[in-house]
């Protein structure tokens, strides 16, 4: 059985005037690690806040553990855990008195479920007296996390958890998460950071309250269409003008260390455009497409078909 | 050597028995794009809000703009532009409206204004959303606005505290865009993020470690010394050392 499933979910905002989820079906395995990315508006919150039974669907139907979203509301609630993107814990009681509120709530304790907190609580422990607000961005989402675990849920919504969070607890963050999906509670988490995309399962893409794909990572990157190329120069900043300004780039963007590059013509013809306009030490090399590279083309040719609708 | 626009020397900041800027000392040069990294409670933005004039060192010394941090702060406010990670524009506030209110607080002209109005509406793209709301921009829109809002009265330096958290890869790339024509035109970037690829588009970067300065190169330069392929690696090797948790 599918622990999410999610069947033509539509949700408008204003009385209709805002498209936020358009007709979405797709469902996550129980177990999964189910990664969702999109930019900023494309109705990740909406449908995280839909599963959670904390808004409700305008058109169709959902499912999550087997229960109806809208109908089963109250058993959802039970056996969910959320950690919506604001940080949403009382910044006024300590980091126990946060934990122990949300135990007592569903009515468990902490001692019940350690077990399941054990290794991240341990890092919290040291600061157990200090208020939730007084915590350092890590840290916070740490406690956040054992706050939606406390009850033990079977599926865990994680919206942007790592959002400001430095690269070293990023990556402990994601080494809990594994740890839980081994565990067998099913995750779905949405994120800004192309690497954490990677480590899901699956990863479907969401853009203008549509999900346009759902694939591996591994089978997202496959599906990239076309050459890519990695570029380096003295120049960084003139050599992206120059590359964005020749008529036969498709798209130029930078890349860490390089700028990733695909073009319409032969890889001769660039370089000798290059070449004419002087730049020195020129590294032109093949580029393996990541993640990122493919969430930026399809963004650019989402946002070329819009335009051309407009006109 | 160009201008030198930011100079510290031995800069510490003490809360009682706690060292969160442990005399860190540095140049950053006209036009020059300066990043500034560290793990979460590594004290960047301490050191960021004195530099700003926003508090005050217990140490050290430092100079911003030509001017002194412990003695003209305020002198120091109006040469710089300051885009904090929480709180950059008036959500209640239209997209005119926030530009008209900088620029006001900054000492613009009204015809100085107008032009900027509508110079940043143009360069933004947001002439359809210009009376509306910034509450309903996406989040995208609001730091490129917050941004060249900071920079709407040309400051000769502006400091970008995590600009670019929670923005997706395309719309981190059109806010680095910014930045460039920014540094093109003069003006001084000091900035700090957690994506390291950031770390590849500055000059120089600087990783901090309870409160220290640890390394200070261009991207190339840090790979380079720690005989590593990608920036991420010197982060992790640095990080790894730190002794104060990240509280």
């Amino acid at each position: 059985m599918a622990a999410i499933e999610l069947k033509n979910i539509t949700k408008t905002y204003n009385k209709g005037s805002i498209l936020a989820v358009d007709d979405v079906t797709f469902s996550v395995n129980k177990g999964e690690l189910f990664g969702l990315i999109g930019p900023d508006g494309a109705g990740k919150s909406s449908l995280f806040r839909i599963l959670t039974t904390l808004l409700i669907p305008d058109k169709g139907t959902a499912t999550v553990g087997g229960c109806d979203v809208v109908k089963d509301f109250k058993k959802i609630r039970h056996i969910v855990g959320y950690m919506p993107g604001r940080f949403s814990l009382y910044q006024d009681l300590t980091v126990e008195e946060n934990l122990n509120f949300f135990a007592t709530v569903f009515n468990t304790t902490i001692k019940e479920n350690y077990d399941l907190i054990k290794d991240i609580y341990v890092q919290l422990e040291p600061f157990k007296d200090r208020r939730a607000g007084k915590l350092s961005g890590g840290m916070k989402q740490k406690l956040a996390l054992c706050c939606a675990l406390i009850h033990k849920p079977e599926v865990l919504f994680l919206d942007e958890p790592t959002t400001g969070v430095d690269v070293m607890s990023r990556k402990e963050f994601w080494e809990m998460l594994k740890r839980l999906k081994q565990q067998g509670i099913t995750i779905m988490v949405s994120t800004s950071y192309m690497d954490e995309a990677t480590r899901c399962d699956r990863i479907g893409l969401i853009l203008n309250g549509k999900v346009l794909s759902i694939a591996s990572p591994e089978g997202t990157i496959l599906s990239y269409p076309e050459k890519l190329y990695a570029v380096k120069s003295q120049n960084m900043h003139k050599l992206l003008t120059d590359l964005r300004s020749f008529r036969n780039t498709v798209n130029c963007y930078t890349f860490g260390e390089y700028l990733h590059l695909s073009i319409s013509c032969s890889e001769e013809a660039v370089k000798e455009y290059l070449n004419e306009k002087g730049f020195s030490e020129l590294v032109f090399l093949p580029a393996i497409p990541t993640v990122e590279d493919c969430f930026i083309r399809l963004l650019k040719e989402q946002n070329e078909r819009n335009s051309n609708k407009d006109k | 050597m160009s201008e030198t626009v930011i100079k510290t020397n031995k800069l510490t900041k003490r809360f009682g028995d706690f060292v969160a800027v442990d005399e860190i000392s540095f140049e950053v040069h006209k036009g020059e794009i300066f990043g500034f990294l560290g793990a979460n409670g590594a004290g960047k933005t301490t050191a960021m809000r004195m530099l700003c004039g926003l508090s005050s060192p217990t140490s050290g010394e430092a100079t911003v703009a030509g001017f002194d941090v412990f003695t003209q702060p305020e002198e120091i406010k109006k040469n710089i532009g300051y885009m904090s990670q929480k709180f950059s524009l008036y959500e209640d506030l239209t997209v005119l409206e926030n530009i008209q209110f900088y620029g006001g607080i900054y000492g613009l002209t009204n015809k100085e204004i107008k032009e900027k109005s509508a110079e940043l509406t143009e360069k933004l793209g947001l002439h359809k959303e210009a009376k509306k709301l910034v509450r309903a921009l996406p989040l995208g829109w609001k730091q490129k606005l917050s941004f060249l809002v900071a920079i709407v009265h040309q400051p000769k330096i502006v400091f970008l505290d995590e600009p670019t958290g929670g923005v997706d890869p395309s719309m981190r790339r059109e806010f680095w865009d910014l930045i460039y024509d920014a540094a093109d035109k003069g003006i001084t970037i000091f900035v700090t993020t957690h994506y390291l690829d950031e770390a590849e588009y500055c000059n120089r970067v600087t990783i901090m470690v309870d409160g220290k300065i640890e390394a200070l190169d261009s991207p190339s330069g840090l790979r380079e010394k720690f005989g590593v392929a990608k920036i991420d690696e010197v982060f992790y090797k640095l990080a790894r050392q730190a002794k104060r948790s990240a509280d």
